[in-house]
């Protein structure tokens, strides 16, 4: 039995991370003292670095990354957020950091309790985003997520929940490190900071493509963004391709971009994201009792965004219901936005339904969901495909 | 205490190394001391370090992609995590074993008084093995001369346009000084071998290095560039710059400031004041304030000179 943050220790153990740096934050904080744990009792002959900053950390872990280390960090929420300028920096300089966010609430007014807010907030920042349904999941991504960034060079955050998986115990598989050991090798960077052959990294960049000192025209900056965006988009192969051979050695299969839970007969389909996944098979088993042809799509890759094979899951769909642990202010919750994106220039002719729920650690309840997809069965009537704003399980 | 003997090779123009790690026709100013720094600083260290440099000058002399002028690695990095960055490749290079490298943390007083203040202090408190220098041009110059936490009272600048500035410049040495590091020095770049010297021992030392290095800057103090050399001179003549080194707390007095503490006086500060554009609308009251701080921080370092 582990609790979430313990298996995301043990997945950065058995991944032999070589420097590690993190601050401590709620709920965060037993990641990096079981870290630092490991470290001292040598469990895991790593540099832990106890920054004073999240800020600093990033900056450790990315030129760390650039001498040619396996480097990983830990945060949530405001922790997240102080390093915003670092995940820009970390991704655009194309290090394969790997990143635990502990899903938390982001002031103001305080809050420690579980939402997604803080790493929807990070979204357009470049990682490529894996959310984690429970605790095996955190594991097993985080070793995955090794072999993904230093396959594509775009660094990794792995998200799982703020207490409801950081601080709840549940059965996780600890795999032997000599299993690991064949599925992950040993990092071998394309190019280093060496005397040897002295670079200079992350030099002033202009816009338009530049001639070198022997006459080669090198990227303008335009061009190395676009090299990022085409890195998150190709990934999507190899992020299912690292799932299957996860599966291959550890018998359990991550070969998708997102869980489908009886979605082959479903004609109404819950979205959720997270720990918000497994509640939604709950509700639509109360669902399906009641006579509805109901099916759980669970994301788990954010970004990139498995947009095809949504739009391809989700075509025959007669409801969609879309269940939203953040909010982007004056939109809708920001899956949803993402699932009417996706769904844009297909056959789909579903009835969309946002409901943005459980921000700040408010509970979410089965019962709650069944609800919102009952209340949002009659629009299916009424033709009423889309409406301007989600709406809130809330008290107002 | 290291004896007289191991510094005894004195370092001068004819036994320096010279071989160049930065290239001739960098993007700096005419007549910048950051470049003749820089200069001596690298071949002080020999080709062997991986340097980190945050958003400043220094990044505008590295160059823009993909031309350089300088020969050794280098990370650019944001603008407050200079040590932070620092502490990454010390920790990378020690996870992967690599061994005899200096890393070296270089950035200007914005970038270290200022916004590098926080990951700096962190860095210090944890003894990283880097050696840090500060290039100190006493404001924002490289986007276009704001004050900082070193720029002097009385200074005009862009963010201090008419009245200049009314506080007084923190002593960052003072402050690195505190956290109980190896080896704290100043230099002024127009002591190259001083700096030189400096730069070597540091490279010795294990634990956190500190150098504070004086860079007048011709365009930000409004001053000709042929005149940059005689400008760092006047300040160490007047005192406002004090050549030491900190040496495991141990307190001496460089050459430079030992001879004018030989002299028995310093020269009035308005001389070195005057040179300036930037102090043309410095009141009287500003000058005597600042005369009075230079002469009781000389003071202060010639009793620990004599105590030492």
């Amino acid at each position: 039995m582990l609790d979430g943050n313990h298996a995301a220790a043990e997945g950065v153990r058995l991944s032999r991370a070589q420097v590690i740096a993190a601050y401590p934050i709620t709920p965060q904080s037993p990641v990096t003292e079981k870290l630092s744990e490991f470290v001292e009792g040598r469990e895991l002959e790593a540099q832990y670095i106890a920054v004073e900053s999240e800020h600093s950390a990033l900056a450790v872990c990315t030129s760390a990354s650039t001498v040619g280390a396996r480097t990983f960090t830990a945060t949530s929420s405001h922790g997240l957020a102080y390093m915003h300028e670092m995940l820009h920096w970390a991704a655009g300089a194309r290090l394969p950091v790997v990143l635990a966010c502990v899903n938390r609430a982001i002031g103001a007014p305080w809050n420690v309790l579980n939402d997604q807010q803080d790493s929807i907030s990070q979204r357009d920042t470049g990682w490529i985003q894996i959310y984690a349904r429970n605790n095996q999941e955190i594991l097993d991504s985080i070793i995955q997520a090794y072999k993904i960034a230093e396959s594509v060079y775009v660094p990794v955050m792995v998200c799982y929940d703020g207490y409801v998986l950081s601080h709840t115990e549940m059965p996780v598989d600890v795999p032997p490190q000599e299993a690991v050991d064949r599925f992950l090798p040993r990092y071998k960077p394309h190019t280093i900071l060496d005397p040897a052959n002295p670079k200079n990294y992350n030099l002033v960049t202009l816009a338009n493509p530049r001639i070198n000192a022997e006459g080669v025209l090198c990227h303008g900056y335009m061009e190395l963004r676009y090299l990022l965006q085409e890195a998150l988009q190709n990934s999507r192969d190899t992020i299912v391709k690292v799932g299957r051979e996860f599966g291959e050695v550890f018998d359990r299969s991550y070969a998708n971009m997102f869980w489908e839970d009886r979605l082959d007969d479903a004609d109404i389909v819950i979205v959720a994201m997270g720990s918000l996944a497994m509640e939604a098979i709950v509700a639509a088993d109360m669902l399906r009792e009641g006579g509805h042809k109901v099916g759980v799509l669970g994301l788990r890759v954010f970004r990139p965004f498995p947009k095809a094979d949504v739009a391809k899951t989700l075509e025959k769909s007669r409801l969609i219901v879309v269940f939203d642990k953040n909010i982007s202010y004056g939109l809708e919750g920001a899956t949803c936005s993402e699932i009417k994106s996706a769904l844009y220039g297909s056959s789909a002719r579903a009835v969309i339904r946002n409901f943005v729920v459980g921000l700040g650690g408010r509970d979410v309840k089965a019962r709650e969901m069944v609800d919102a997809v009952n209340k949002s069965l009659l629009s299916v009537n009424d033709g009423d495909l889309n409406r301007e704003y989600p709406e809130w399980i809330c008290a107002i | 205490m290291p004896s007289e003997g191991d510094y005894a090779m004195k370092s001068t123009a004819v036994n320096m190394t010279e071989k160049e790690y930065l290239l001739p026709g960098n993007r700096t100013c005419p007549g910048c001391a950051l470049s003749l720094a820089y200069r001596y600083i690298l071949k002080a260290l020999e080709g062997q370090v991986i340097a980190t440099v945050p958003a400043s000058c220094l990044t505008v002399l590295h160059g823009m992609y993909p031309v350089t002028s300088v020969t050794v690695p280098c990370v650019n990095t944001p603008f407050a995590t200079t040590a932070a960055s620092a502490t990454g490749l010390v920790a990378g290079l020690k996870a992967l074993g690599k061994e005899g490298l200096t890393v070296l943390a270089i950035a200007g007083d914005g970038g270290t008084h200022d916004i590098g203040i926080q990951a700096l202090s962190a860095a210090a408190e944890r003894q990283t093995d880097f050696l840090y220098i500060c290039y100190d041009n006493e404001g924002y110059m490289n986007t276009g001369n704001q004050r900082s936490g070193s720029t002097p009272l009385g200074a005009i600048s862009g963010t201090t346009p008419i009245l200049g500035k009314q506080q007084n410049q923190k002593d960052i040495a003072a402050i690195m000084e505190a956290h109980c590091i190896p080896y704290v020095a100043t230099v002024d770049a127009s002591y190259p071998l001083d700096l030189y010297e400096k730069v070597r021992k540091a490279k010795t030392i294990r634990g956190t290095r500190f150098i504070h290095v004086f860079t007048p800057c011709p365009p930000g103090w409004s001053f000709p560039f042929n005149n940059t050399i005689s400008i760092g001179k006047l300040a160490v003549e007047t005192g406002w710059v004090i050549l030491y080194e900190v040496e495991d707390g141990v307190f001496r007095l460089s050459e430079g400031s030992e001879s004018v503490a030989r002299r028995g006086n310093l020269k009035p500060l308005r001389e070195y004041l005057v040179e300036q554009g930037r102090f043309k609308n410095i009141t009287e009251e500003q000058i005597e304030a600042l005369q009075h701080w230079v002469n009781a921080r000389w003071k202060r370092c010639l009793d620990r000179a004599a105590n030492s």
